[in-house]
């Protein structure tokens, strides 16, 4: 279907958060919610004239806690929704992020990430909230998050994670960094057929003893408010029917659908890219605008003789295990290279054969490649072990 | 008649504002009014980075920074520790501008308010979001032009009429209201010492115009507030538990002088200005027809 009023195809120089604004509109998002915060207002204001021009509605509601709650409410009447926030709004939103993750509505919400705790640094870059999209909200959850690192990829991920959302089922989270929402770049778009956009399946009438939702398949159509059917949007652990229920056994299937969706699927979901990895003895890892400094170390590193190679996740979560796993076994040591004071080392970490050590830049600003390089060309300490008893 | 406004200042050089700010002066004349035993709570806003770069620290009172929903929270456990630890002559002012009180600190405002802790809370009024990039707030007025209310080829203006606090803290029952607004510093200061002498939660609406997201020059705007006043788009008031009293404008002028000084407004057709001028009339009714009610 062509739809007038999308962004035409062919190049551009935009910045990362116009791009994923345009987008949003190609993947079908329809409904916009969201309350200004650096650096990402800048999607919210694009949206604010580009939605009326599709068809669409866009809100700027009073709170972060009012945007996710109205973007699961439009997804729940069937529109695609979108919110994006940093930070502090990400925190505002957790609840609601866990709401979406029991009702199983799909959305995507876009997090760019600057300096923290608290304001911190709104307006330079960080990359503390890898953990929060994956254990902010209370509870147990399976996330999609997507790292992108170019401008381009944040058009690109920004589709998939509407698709993925809808595949899914679930609120689904950008993770982008603030230098590559606001740096500006030449992106290609294309034709509107040329993408591949996941309708929402929808279930039409439903009898009285139909199941709401099929815990025993991973891809459930999903029941619209304003359709005729009765049904909840359940909050409280529910069984197939949607009716709330106290028994454990219940909360083990309904959890055991939840989580079970995103881990039977991982392997089409995980995308990841690997650079100069064949022969690597120091792979570092990194991702969003860390991983393009580092992949001009990789290439500097090479110069100079120095056998490094560069692992960078796209989809922070679900965690690519199976991938780091199978190159710690060859390389001699992992170096997790991220804008905060070690998050993904954790799980790189625990995934890991090979000796796995941190390399912290302080959020505020992008790391200086050269000195990189300089640490890395000194010889591997020995890790040391982290869990030393003492008193 | 002798200058009231104090001489003392706490407020220094230094402060990293634009140019012809108004919420620094509202900031200056509220800690003149305060007096120098005063800790001031502030959450996002152009006040949270206002106070200065390093080196400068432009406040003599301690500031306490609060997250953008939680002023009323924040000065409620300022409030309540300081009476513990016997510093109940410590004035505790929440200093929020109107994102940070109209919209997502309402909820937080409103349960300090009910509670009735003996607090002040300011709410520094430049009628939209100008720290992030001039954003529409429930507070800017209707007709204004804001990055998310773009006014373009469909005439997207904000459609919605102002949400006004200071009317609600009316309607809770709250025992100090007033407005007050830079061209009138001595009015600011008077409604300060008057707010003092009132014991429980007091709540001040102060009209701060801001260049930058109004779109006026920046010298111009001690003018602006003054029109703002003149024209009866912002009405000064004082409710002193539920004693209404509405400053009459002796001398009055067209809405249009205030609205045709301002960027944001420069779109506007005649029914757009019928509409301000409408809404103007009805909340003037309103009040006086409060006043009249609160005097019996």
């Amino acid at each position: 279907m062509i739809v007038k009023g999308l962004i035409d195809p062919g190049k551009h120089f935009i910045s990362g958060n116009f791009a994923c604004a345009e987008a949003a509109l190609i993947a079908g998002c329809r409904f916009y919610a969201g309350y200004p915060i650096t650096p990402s207002s800048e999607i919210l204001e694009r949206l604010s004239s580009r939605l009326p021009m599709v068809g669409g509605h866009f809100v700027e509601m009073e709170d972060e806690i009012g945007s996710m709650a109205a973007i699961l409410g439009a997804a729940n009447a069937g529109l695609k929704s979108m919110t994006a926030t940093s930070g502090p709004g990400f925190s505002l939103m957790q609840e609601n992020i866990g709401l979406g993750m029991i009702t199983e509505t799909p959305c995507v919400v876009v997090n760019e990430m600057r300096s923290g705790p608290s304001t911190g640094i709104p307006t330079r870059v960080g990359q503390g909230d890898i953990m929060q999209a994956h254990w902010g909200t209370h509870g147990d959850v399976e996330s999609i998050s997507y790292c992108p690192n170019s401008v381009q990829e944040m058009f690109d991920l920004t589709i998939t994670a509407f698709n993925s959302a809808e595949k899914y089922r679930q609120p689904v989270i950008m993770l982008p960094d603030q230098v590559i929402g606001h740096m500006s770049e030449k992106i290609v778009v294309k034709q509107p057929w040329e993408y591949e956009i996941v309708p929402r399946l929808t279930i039409s009438s439903r009898k009285a003893d139909d199941k709401l939702v099929d815990f025993s398949t991973d891809f459930s159509p999903m029941f619209l408010a304003g359709t005729g059917i009765r049904g909840n949007f359940e909050s409280l652990t529910h069984d197939e029917m949607g009716y709330p229920s106290n028994s454990s056994a219940v909360e083990a299937k309904m959890m055991n659908h939840l989580l079970g969706k995103i881990r039977d699927h991982r392997d089409s979901i995980v995308e990841f890219e690997k650079y100069e990895t064949d022969d690597a003895e120091t792979l570092l890892v990194a991702y969003g605008v860390t991983s393009r400094v580092m992949e001009r170390v990789v290439r500097e590193g090479r110069n100079k003789g120095l056998k490094i190679g560069l692992f960078r996740p796209i989809t922070i979560w679900p965690f690519p295990d199976r991938e780091i796993r199978k190159l710690s076994k060859r390389v001699q040591r992992i170096i997790v290279t991220e804008i905060n004071y070690g998050q993904y080392s954790h799980s790189v970490r625990e995934n890991s054969d090979a000796p796995v050590e941190e390399m912290h830049f302080p959020p505020g600003a992008v790391p200086d490649p050269d000195t990189v390089l300089k640490s890395i060309s000194k010889p591997a300490k020995q890790e040391k072990h982290r869990r030393e008893k003492g008193k | 008649m002798p200058l009231s406004i104090p001489k003392e200042e706490f407020m220094e050089p230094g402060h990293t504002a634009c140019h012809g700010c108004g919420a620094t002066l509202s900031m200056r004349y509220v800690l003149k009014g305060m007096g120098p035993n005063t800790v001031v709570s502030v959450p996002a806003a152009c006040w949270a980075v206002i106070p200065g770069a390093i080196p400068n620290r432009t406040l003599d009172v301690p500031m306490v920074y609060t997250p953008f929903a939680a002023t009323g929270a924040a000065i409620t456990g300022l409030r309540e520790a300081f009476n513990i630890l016997g510093k109940e002559d410590y004035n505790v002012v929440g200093f929020a501008g109107d994102g940070g009180t109209a919209d997502i600190g309402l909820q937080s405002l409103s349960g300090a308010m009910e509670r009735g802790h003996n607090v002040f809370y300011i709410m520094y009024d430049n009628e939209a979001y100008m720290n992030t990039g001039v954003q529409r707030s429930g507070s800017t007025p209707y007709g204004a032009e804001t990055t998310t209310t773009p006014v373009g080829k469909d005439r997207n203006f904000k459609r919605q009429r102002k949400k006004v606090v200071a009317d609600l803290m009316m309607a809770q029952g709250v025992p100090y209201v007033a407005t007050a607004t830079i061209a009138y510093p001595e009015d600011l200061i008077r409604k300060i010492t008057n707010a003092k002498n009132v014991k429980g939660p007091k709540f001040i609406q102060i009209l701060s115009p801001c260049p930058v997201g109004w779109y006026y020059p920046s010298e111009k705007s001690v003018e602006i507030s003054r029109l703002a006043v003149q024209s009866g788009v912002f009405p000064l008031f004082e409710c002193i538990h539920g004693q209404l009293k509405v400053t009459r404008q002796s001398k009055p002028i067209r809405l249009s002088e205030y609205l045709s000084a301002q960027g944001r407004f420069s779109h506007m057709e005649e029914e757009d200005v019928r509409n301000v001028q409408e809404y103007i009339d009805e909340r003037m009714n309103f009040l006086l027809e409060l006043e009249q009610k609160s005097g019996k």
